[in-house]
């Protein structure tokens, strides 16, 4: 006999660091189906930002989201430059490269702490959070915040880096690489982590293709796809890394592949601030005109693509801004990496996405009860409209 | 209250509500508990029940749909509760002050007993903010 039930998880759930409902569907203890509902954290980033300027917008966009506050940004900056074919000064790339890199790096490394925090096993959480640390250090060193680091300009970096600090930040690389080693063997190794993750929550190739995963989630199911590699932008065309990829597609593969990017991103973070010893150079062009036009930014940020548009019509505010953020592609593979699996690996397997809901929640259904259904109603309004536009023309 | 609140101020067990943060504000707080500042030599303790906790962390501006749920959560709290609002958010709205889908009035769902503005605040000045209720609560 099956015994269907709903389990209803939030919106205010110890274990989700944001406010959001999931219900899901058990058999048992089989998870049958999971259905989430969202707009617990809506805030109209896109409405906002259409009546701002353009300098105004970029530090909004920084707060779409707290954990890629680079990654929005960069990808803003981008849809603008590509709007008149701005060109940003060589010492300028390699510092957006260095920041969105050491993004990269805190944003992975938070991870593995909330994903040993969700098993139980709160020593990866504090082990991982700890060597996070020296990261918001480097950001204090580069932009004086540890978060919100407000770099981004159109035509270049707010900031320089001051080349006489370059030793102190090797070193904290060097030692983050030392410990992304010591995490990937403890990962080998250790028994609680293997047995939570190996082979748990698998999200197959051919999923991660139909439902379109970007970032680390479908690298570790073997898509190989990585915006700085498939269109480099910034300094990524000047450095050398590798991008890797995973076969099996379960949490234990995302868990490794996301350390094997850190590792990657400390050898592109050295060679960029190599090269910021011996580079010279202005850091921002100045622009003081955007003419109308549409421009389209992309950036690989660390949960996956992150896509901007921009629509300008020659004043000093976008008349469209539309954000598409990583975790919205993201989440669909929830039901696919879930059904099957117990209610215990269901909860890691949400967070292996390294989902944010922040910002994925750019939409906003609305519905008024109390009157006729809303189309009806633009219908009317379009008819009528239509309507006084045809008198004016007679007259 | 006096007797209660001295015995509350040992050791303040905090409840993290995000009521539509950027999620900065968050990250900072948990930041407390891991090895760097780590509160939990101070008695301060994140719990994940509501019914638990004497302090509730909020962050974030409150819009339309979150307030409703917030105000529910505060309802279930054991009284005295202490609110404290982190962030620049709950104080003045920061950027999102224009948008259409904020709660306008905070102050009606939920009321702050102590600001943290900053955004995000630096996990030194969550340390004074908390420090200053401490205060208040053993005076």
């Amino acid at each position: 006999m099956s015994m269907v039930n709903n389990i209803p998880v939030g919106p205010f759930h110890p274990l989700l660091e944001e406010a959001e409902y999931f219900n899901i569907v058990v058999d048992g203890e089989t998870v049958v189906d999971i259905d989430m509902d969202i707009g617990w954290m809506h805030r109209g980033h896109e409405f906002i930002s259409e009546q701002k300027s353009f300098t105004q917008s970029i530090y909004l966009v920084e707060r779409i989201c707290g954990i890629c506050s680079t990654s929005h940004p960069i990808a803003c900056v981008h849809a603008f430059e590509d709007v008149d074919n701005i060109e940003i000064p060589e010492r300028a790339a390699y510092i957006r490269s260095l920041v969105g890199e050491l993004e990269r790096i805190h944003s992975h490394l938070l991870w593995f702490g909330l994903a040993g925090h969700f098993i139980g096993y709160d020593t990866v959480w504090m082990w991982a959070w700890k060597y996070r640390e020296p990261i918001l250090q480097m950001f204090e060193i580069i932009s004086g915040n540890r978060n919100h680091y407000g770099m981004m300009r159109i035509g270049g970096v707010a900031k320089d880096v001051d080349p006489a600090r370059i030793p102190e930040m090797m070193k904290i690389l060097d030692m983050v690489d030392d410990k992304m080693n010591m995490i990937i063997k403890v990962a080998k190794d250790d028994p609680v982590l293997r047995s939570r993750l190996k082979g748990v929550g698998v999200l197959t190739h051919k999923d991660a293709v139909e439902l379109c995963a970007v970032g680390p989630t479908a690298r570790a199911s073997g898509v190989n796809t990585d915006v700085r590699q498939d269109e480099p932008n910034d300094a990524y065309g000047w450095v050398k890394f590798d991008v890797p990829v995973l076969p099996n597609g379960d949490v234990y593969d995302k868990f490794v592949v996301r350390a094997l990017e850190i590792i990657e991103s400390t050898k592109i973070c050295r060679q960029c601030l190599e090269k910021l010893a011996t580079v010279k150079g202005p850091i921002l062009n100045n622009v003081k005109h955007i003419s109308a036009g549409e421009g389209l930014g992309r950036y690989e940020a660390p949960r996956g693509e992150v896509f901007h548009f921009i629509k300008t019509d020659g004043t000093n505010r976008p008349i469209r801004h539309k954000v598409r953020a990583p975790s919205f592609n993201n989440i669909p593979t929830y039901v696919a990496s879930c059904k099957g699996i117990p209610l215990a690996d269901a909860l890691i397997t949400l967070a292996s996405v390294d989902p944010c809901y922040c910002c994925t929640e750019r939409s906003l259904k609305v519905v008024d009860i109390n009157r006729d259904p809303f189309q009806i109603d633009l219908l009317k309004l379009s008819r009528e409209k239509t309507q006084q536009i045809r008198s004016k023309i007679h007259e | 209250m006096g007797w209660y609140n001295k015995r509350l101020a040992k050791s303040i067990w905090v409840f993290h509500v995000s009521a539509s943060p950027c999620n900065n504000c968050d990250i900072e707080i948990l930041d407390l508990l891991t090895p760097r500042y780590d509160l939990e030599r101070f008695g301060i303790k994140l719990v994940g029940s509501i019914r638990h906790a004497d302090v509730l962390l909020v962050s974030g501006i409150f819009n339309q749909k979150v307030g409703p749920r917030v105000q529910q959560i505060y309802q279930q709290a054991p009284k005295p509760c202490f609110v404290v609002g982190i962030g620049t958010c709950p104080a003045s709205g920061c950027c999102f002050k224009d948008s259409y889908n904020i709660s306008k009035n905070i102050k009606d769902i939920i009321p702050i007993n102590l600001y943290i503005p900053g955004c995000p605040p630096k996990p030194e000045n969550m340390i004074a903010g908390i420090v200053k209720l401490v205060e208040v609560l053993n005076a």
